[in-house]
């Protein structure tokens, strides 16, 4: 019978970047099921930026140190394939916009990667368009980086990676930059990758707020561990408040309805199931 | 030596004729005034190469930005004139060494107003330079823009804690930098960081060869455009080797103020 | 009181960026100043100490027109703590680093050691005081650059974007500390498009967009106006938009405060 690999396997890992005395993460155990929506949250510092990096192969490749256990991902092990190979499996998007685009327009910058590759220029061509057209892109293929908004520069930054066709894309507090709007927007754009082209996103976010209605898992971070991992529903709860995850504000607010004594099936994680919920209490 | 010098480099894309050209085109029509420039010390040559490169410039319709530059590299271009004087040249010798400075600013000018440095990256590629040769470079001319705002940001934040740039003797300016240079030493830095790691993240460096979405092709037009730089070039070359431009000196004699000391 | 009289701006290469602003900041006003990325918050807040300047109208600070003082002499007054501070670092220690702004308003030694240990502690950074600002994390390192301004103890504090980049912990804690300055006296205006971090502080509330105010007044009211928070392309807080969508249940509509919704629904569930 064959079983079905987790798409990301991390087997108690741990890194301590060199010239750190203090390991960054540690007893990091974590699988993705192929297609999943994963976000990963937790206090500034806790390790979620280490964890991006060791998904596609930064670590241990670019930033050097002393790194335990194991990651695979897509099947590969990303200590033994250069991040080069990796690249085609993962993608990253980081959180300053400006940082990720090299060329004066849009679609070269989405080429970039596929002209690393050597591509064919007709398969580059095609992927290109593909690309542009999955994210919304395509009105502003011609445009310099500095003619966008920060939004529409995360937008590009998002159909670089995805002109190189990985199974996973990792993105790191990509909102940070952005307006309320923006970072509505831009999760919306990733969470139709996951739907309709099935990719598998491993989401670093503090605005659970935007993120909850997407997320089929959430996992919290403290001090380099894992300490939470759940539903969304599952996890929003005391124990993630006190760690100092900022929780939507509907869940805060049930739970703070619960403590007075009034029980609830279940703690909503969007405006919609709150409002059902109040309703449905209100008029019954 | 200002910021302004810097808006006439930038490129910023048009629809011009000089816009459009073939940036190899550019590149031989920019090195024909270079060369010109630096043959020769006559006054009226350069006077000529100096007419020439103005319809450039108008056409490219960067006339303004190209003033900017002017303006910014004023200081530096007065500094040569007055030096030359101070060593004992002629009135006429210091125009024309100011104006080769002119020119040669010019040049590289409207060669990096009318090009972006995506296709300046593409036609060193397609001159068989080593890619990562070319992509340090068009990345640098990238971030000149950039940076300036990181300076303008430093700037600001700077003086909004009380730095005053203009103040004291000019030691004390010297000084007063420092807070505006290693805060964007670090944040140059920084930003290099950011882009190697989306660099290594999109497989730079991954294969000997690269393929590229596009390619330069030369036009007619680009290759009249040679063709007439060519001749000028030509010209050029046929009057330094034989003498043929009639020595000008403005009837004007300025003591040398060396004679002073 | 910061005031700002028809202003207008443009910016030397490009499009006009203020388009007639007229606002009044009161002395001890505790204001937030709401915008998408591009709305002119940024070029506003720069014209209340002088780095800018009006092409049309004019900004007084106490009185003072900004076109007749050096930015030098307006931080006296009016401190900005600008978004990034790796933008600004370059000292060895962080001791030295906050005493950068004392130095350079004419104090020095025993007065500028006392003040700075002052800040540091108010801030809970003493133990960094030896340390390199570079050394520090994200949220340590804007604690410093709010500290370096705080030390000269402006009578308006301007703080730009002081949110981004933090976690929810340190929001919390920049909120309580926003409220303590507020309280001492200060004039406090924060820049910035975080609509729920607005919502727990209940300032005031100036919304710009495309370089013209469209709307003031406090956060209650201002956030919950779904055309108004529309048009400056910002979402409504949460618990704005779950009570907004009861309203027709008899709930109070002007609601943005966690607690706040708590105590009425508590009530209204109570009735049922």
């Amino acid at each position: 019978m064959l079983v079905k690999l987790p798409i990301i396997e991390v087997k108690d890992l741990a890194f301590t970047y060199t010239g750190l005395k203090k390991p960054s993460i540690v007893d990091v155990n974590l699988n993705v099921e192929a297609g999943e929506f994963v976000v990963l949250t937790g206090p500034s510092g806790c390790g979620k930026t280490t964890v991006c990096r060791c998904l596609n192969g930064l670590i241990p490749h670019f930033y050097t140190g002393e790194m335990r256990g194991s990651v695979r991902v897509a099947g590969l092990n990303v200590r033994e394939r250069l991040t080069s190979e990796l690249a085609e499996h993962v993608g990253l998007v980081f959180q300053n916009p400006e940082n990720q685009l090299f060329s004066l327009s849009v679609e070269r910058d989405v080429a970039f990667g596929l002209e690393n590759l050597n591509m064919p220029v007709s398969e580059i061509r095609r992927r290109v368009d593909w690309a542009l057209g999955a994210t919304g892109t395509l009105e502003i293929r011609s445009s310099a980086p500095y003619e966008l908004s920060s939004g529409q520069q995360q937008r590009a930054a998002i159909s670089a990676v995805l002109a190189m066709q990985p199974e996973i894309i990792v993105l790191d507090e990509p909102t940070s930059f952005l307006d309320p709007k923006s970072a509505k927007d831009i999760l919306g754009v990733v969470a139709e990758l996951n739907r309709k082209l099935g990719i598998t996103i491993f989401l670093v976010e503090h605005r659970l707020d935007l993120v909850s209605r997407y997320a089929d898992r959430v996992l919290v971070m403290d001090e380099g561990r894992v300490v939470l991992e759940g539903s969304p529903r599952e996890v929003y709860g005391e124990k993630a408040y006190l760690i100092g995850v900022g929780l939507p504000k509907v869940s805060m607010l049930f739970h703070l309805l619960r403590k007075e004594g009034f029980s609830f099936n279940e703690v909503p994680i969007t405006v919609d199931d709150a409002s059902k919920e109040l309703r449905r209490r209100l008029t019954s | 030596m200002s910021l302004k010098l810097f808006d006439g480099f930038r490129f910023t894309r048009r629809d011009t004729p000089v816009h459009r050209m073939d940036p190899r085109a550019k590149l031989i029509l920019v090195a024909t005034f270079f060369v010109g420039a630096v043959i020769f010390s006559n006054l009226l040559v350069l006077l000529a190469i100096f007419l020439v490169e103005i319809p450039v410039i108008a056409s490219a319709r960067s006339l303004r930005r190209w003033v900017r530059t002017m303006r910014g590299g004023a200081a530096f271009a007065l500094l040569i004139f007055f030096m030359n004087l101070f060593f004992g040249g002629t009135l006429s010798l210091a125009i024309a060494l100011t104006l080769r400075f002119i020119i040669l600013l010019s040049s590289f000018s409207i060669f990096f107003l009318t090009t972006s440095p995506d296709d300046f990256g593409l036609a060193l590629q397609q001159a068989h330079l080593p890619y990562t040769l070319s992509f340090t470079f068009t990345t640098a001319v990238r971030l000149i823009p950039t940076m300036a705002i990181d300076v303008q940001t430093i700037v600001d934040a700077q003086k909004s804690r009380g730095l005053e740039l203009e103040k004291g003797n000019l030691l004390r300016r010297i000084r007063n930098y420092i807070p505006i240079l290693i805060p964007l030493i670090i944040s140059a830095i920084r930003r290099s960081v950011e882009l190697a790691e989306a660099l290594e993240s999109r497989a730079f460096g991954a294969k000997k060869t690269r393929s590229s979405m596009v390619t330069l092709r030369m036009s007619g037009s680009d290759y009249f455009a040679v063709a007439l730089t060519t001749v000028f070039l030509g010209v050029m070359v046929y009057l330094y080797l034989f003498s043929a431009v009639p020595s000008f000196e403005i009837p004007i004699k300025i003591p040398s103020l060396l004679q002073l000391f | 009181m910061i005031a700002v009289e028809n202003l207008y701006f443009s910016y030397r290469d490009g499009a006009e960026v203020l388009h007639g602003v007229n606002l009044e900041i009161a002395d001890g006003e505790f204001l937030a100043i709401m915008g998408e990325n591009g709305a002119g918050k940024t070029t506003l807040i720069k014209h209340f100490n002088g780095l800018l300047k009006p092409n049309v109208g004019r900004v007084l600070v106490d009185g003072v027109d900004t076109r007749d003082s050096s930015v030098a002499s307006l931080s006296r007054n009016v401190g900005i703590v600008f978004q990034n501070p790796s933008h600004q670092f370059f000292s060895e220690t962080v001791r030295e680093e906050v005493a950068f702004g004392l130095r350079n308003f004419g104090y020095s030694g025993e007065v500028v050691r006392k003040e700075v240990d002052r800040i540091l502690e108010t801030l809970e950074l003493t133990r960094y005081a030896e340390t390199s600002p570079f050394m520090l994390s994200g949220g340590e390192m804007k604690r410093v650059a709010l500290a370096s301004v705080l030390v000269w103890n402006p009578k308006h504090i301007i703080l730009d974007e002081p949110t981004i980049g933090q976690d929810y912990r340190q929001k919390e804690k920049l909120r309580k500390l926003i409220l303590q300055l507020n309280m001492q006296g200060k004039t406090v205006v924060i820049v910035t498009h975080d609509v729920e971090f607005v919502a727990d502080c209940k300032p005031t509330v100036v919304l710009l967009s495309r370089g013209r105010v469209l709307g003031e007044g406090p956060a209650e009211e201002v956030l919950v106006n779904q055309k108004l928070v529309d048009e400056a392309s910002l979402l409504r807080p949460q618990i704005a938009e779950l009570m907004g969508s009861l309203l027709d249940l008899g709930v109070p509509g002007n609601v943005i405060d966690t607690f706040q919704a708590r105590r009425i629904l508590a009530k209204s569930l109570l009735r049922v």
